[in-house]
């Protein structure tokens, strides 16, 4: 069994080289790691930490966080307004089901924090065309041309369809959507829903609600190391623990709603993700020390024989 | 004429008797096997809800699903031995016109909903194909969650329906037990028990996405066997219509021009008891709870298992703008507004959520 993990572990290694050294070479997406240097040469004190330096653009736009808030599930209005506040989240996903379109006054818009950026999202949509139908009316709406693309047709698991959700993306690329698939954590569909425009792919973490925490990991693994947007990891992540897991591997921003809105104290569990999003992101930057089957010594004992 | 027992009687009729087993066990790993173990005297209710009311949160959150029913006609032609609308049964009848639907519809909107389920008695002529469509085609603008609790119908007419915009249809069994379905369902459409429990799965395949089911409880001597037939017609209909989303409801038998009595009291422990365990072996199942229910009542299921529920409701038709011309269904027991109902659930830490659907067909 070790041996078997041991041979996995090296391929997997060697594979991650591989894919860094192709990136160095294509210039493609930056994720922030500083691979052009070995980790244990990273100074303290040097870019990781410093605040600003490490900006989060999503089509061309630079946002704040890197943890984006869904706003369903909340016991009130009032408790999402502060856990966003808490959060200092910046995109903030609202479902157009849960909007009155009609009403410039409606109370869930009204309650995002000005200064977030509304991020409208097609839940509810069961097919690609539903999904480009909800997403203009939203756009009329609200006058954004970003939209979190969610085509879930099974009720019951929520788990989004590849097939219409990819169809869904070309056609609202073609119209001018700004688009953030939430999407299988499927490393050929990502690059499918790169290849059709998509601002960022979102592979899910865990079934959505479940706060079950990053069990798609080696996908997420793989889908961060190839791909040429930014990677949001949505759904399932259940305590901040999860996000930092999330974000230590690479992934550029999460999703957090139900475990926020479920929580016994919803605003301090929105702080305790901010933490552990940025805390994440502050360990994938730093890059993590190789990992060894056995100890080796920090002051190694023949040291002194230079 | 019957129709031919469809998939899920056939379910029903293959279903092994219920096995009584170990409460613990039942409560730790609860399934569609153990549901009957759950419905018995003696399980913990206060863990069973604690159990229910963990599952309610995780899936659907701190939100609870805001409706009102829309009476558009008592007419009916059917005879059932419970009901205020039954055919000759000498009351009020009245069956609004499209105009009359479009002014209840506006004075619901202006309450708040934004969910209508359009109520009618069982008359194909009076409540026709054609009405039911002019009624969705001209509410479509005004509310984006229609759904209607008619007569059962073909499929050609559930497809016009939800062509028109129709999400939903809700067809409640009453009772699965045979014989006891005869004894109440003397004349009419209603009668024929298998045309009613395979009318669910014709509007699946019509492309209906959500319906709703249910047992009336009362009618049937043995509640528990109803509660378990609803469970196994919920979880059988999410697997074989996958795209479709099922609501449940047990509502009680209520007062009504009738004068039907029930056979058998469920008091509200065992009330609370069956939603209970309903929500542990259906978890992705919304349950609908009515006005039928006490306002008491109602404010402690939201808290358990419940996720969706009518506010406000008049069961006569023109009841919210002209009262008192018709006769209605039955009595309702909360009488609170639909404000204060949403005040209510506000105060026990839940969102109204008086909107959660987009209008499917572009107006």
């Amino acid at each position: 069994m070790t041996r078997r993990l041991q041979s996995y572990g090296r391929y997997g290694q060697m594979w991650l080289m591989l894919v860094r050294h192709a990136e160095r070479l294509s210039g493609s997406y930056d994720r922030g790691m500083p691979h052009s240097l070995p980790s244990d040469q990273l100074a303290p004190g040097s870019d990781a930490s410093a605040p600003g330096s490490d900006p989060f653009v999503v089509a061309g736009r630079t946002y704040a966080s890197r943890l984006m808030i869904g706003t369903g599930k909340f016991s009130s209005h009032a408790v999402m307004r502060e856990a966003l506040l808490a959060s200092a989240a910046d995109l903030v996903t609202v479902a157009l089901r849960r909007v009155d379109l009609d009403d410039p006054g409606d109370a869930l818009l009204e309650s995002v924090p000005a200064g977030m950026t509304l991020l409208p999202n097609t839940s509810g949509a069961v097919d690609a065309s539903e999904a480009l139908r909800l997403a203009r009316l939203g756009r009329a709406a609200t006058g954004t041309p970003l939209v979190k693309l969610e085509v879930t047709p099974d009720p019951r698991t929520l788990a989004p369809d590849p097939i219409e959700t990819l169809r869904a993306a070309e056609l609202m690329v073609a119209d001018g959507f700004t688009v953030l698939p939430y999407c299988s954590a499927d490393p050929v569909l990502c690059r499918h829903l790169e290849e059709a425009g998509c601002a960022t792919v979102m592979p899910l973490g865990a079934w959505i609600g479940s706060n079950r925490g990053l069990r798609t990991r080696d996908a997420i693994e793989v889908i961060v190391a190839q791909a040429g947007v930014p990677v949001v990891v949505d759904a399932g992540l259940g305590v901040p623990s999860d996000a930092a897991e999330a974000m230590e591997i690479g992934a550029d921003a999460v999703l957090v709603n139900t475990a926020i809105a479920v929580a016994g104290d919803p605003v301090r569990m929105a702080r305790a993700f901010a933490l552990a999003t940025e805390a994440g992101r502050l360990g994938w930057r730093a890059g993590r020390g190789a990992q060894s089957e056995v100890a080796h010594a920090s002051s190694p004992l023949t040291g002194f024989l230079g | 004429m019957s129709a031919p027992p469809g998939g899920f009687a056939q379910h029903l009729a293959q279903l092994a008797p219920p096995a009584i087993g170990d409460v613990d066990g039942a409560m730790a790993r609860p399934s569609l096997d153990a549901l009957p173990t759950l419905l018995q005297p003696g399980v913990p209710l206060e863990a069973l809800a604690q159990r229910a009311r963990e599952t309610t949160l995780q899936r659907f959150g701190r939100t609870v699903r805001l409706f009102a029913p829309l009476y558009v006609s008592n007419a009916c032609l059917s005879s059932c031995t419970y009901c205020g609308f039954a055919k000759g049964l000498d009351v009020a009848r009245r069956t609004l016109t499209v105009d009359e639907v479009e002014v209840e519809a506006r004075t619901l909107v202006d309450r708040g909903f934004r969910h209508l389920l359009l109520v009618a008695g069982e008359h194909r002529l009076e409540v026709s194909a054609d009405y039911l469509v002019a009624c969705l085609e001209r509410l479509r603008p005004l509310v984006p969650s229609l759904s209607v609790e008619t007569q059962t119908w073909s499929d050609d007419t559930y497809a016009r329906m939800v062509a028109s915009g129709l999400e939903g249809v809700v067809h409640y069994q009453e009772t699965y037990d045979r014989e006891r379905y005869a004894e109440t369902h003397l004349a009419g459409w209603k009668r024929d028990y298998d045309r009613r429990l395979t009318s669910t799965e014709r509007a699946a395949e019509a492309g209906v996405r959500r319906l709703g089911i249910g047992a009336l409880l009362g009618l049937s001597a043995d509640w528990r066997a109803d509660v378990r037939a609803v469970a196994e017609h919920a979880v059988w209909l999410q697997k074989r219509y996958w795209r479709t989303e099922v609501t449940v409801s047990l509502p009680r038998i209520k007062p009504s021009a009738s004068g039907f009595q029930p056979l058998v009291p469920v008091t509200d422990a065992e009330y609370v008891q069956a939603l209970s365990a309903l929500r542990l072996v259906a978890p992705e199942a919304g349950i609908v709870l009515s006005t039928r229910e006490s306002a008491a009542l109602r404010d402690g299921l939201v808290r358990i298992a419940v996720t969706t529920m009518s506010a406000g409701s008049s069961t006569e038709p023109g009841g919210y703008g002209t009262p008192g011309q018709a006769q209605e269904q039955f009595s309702i027991s909360d009488e609170r507004s639909p404000a204060d109902v949403a005040a209510m659930i506000e105060a026990a830490g839940y969102e109204p959520v008086w909107k959660d659907a987009f209008t499917l067909v572009d107006p």
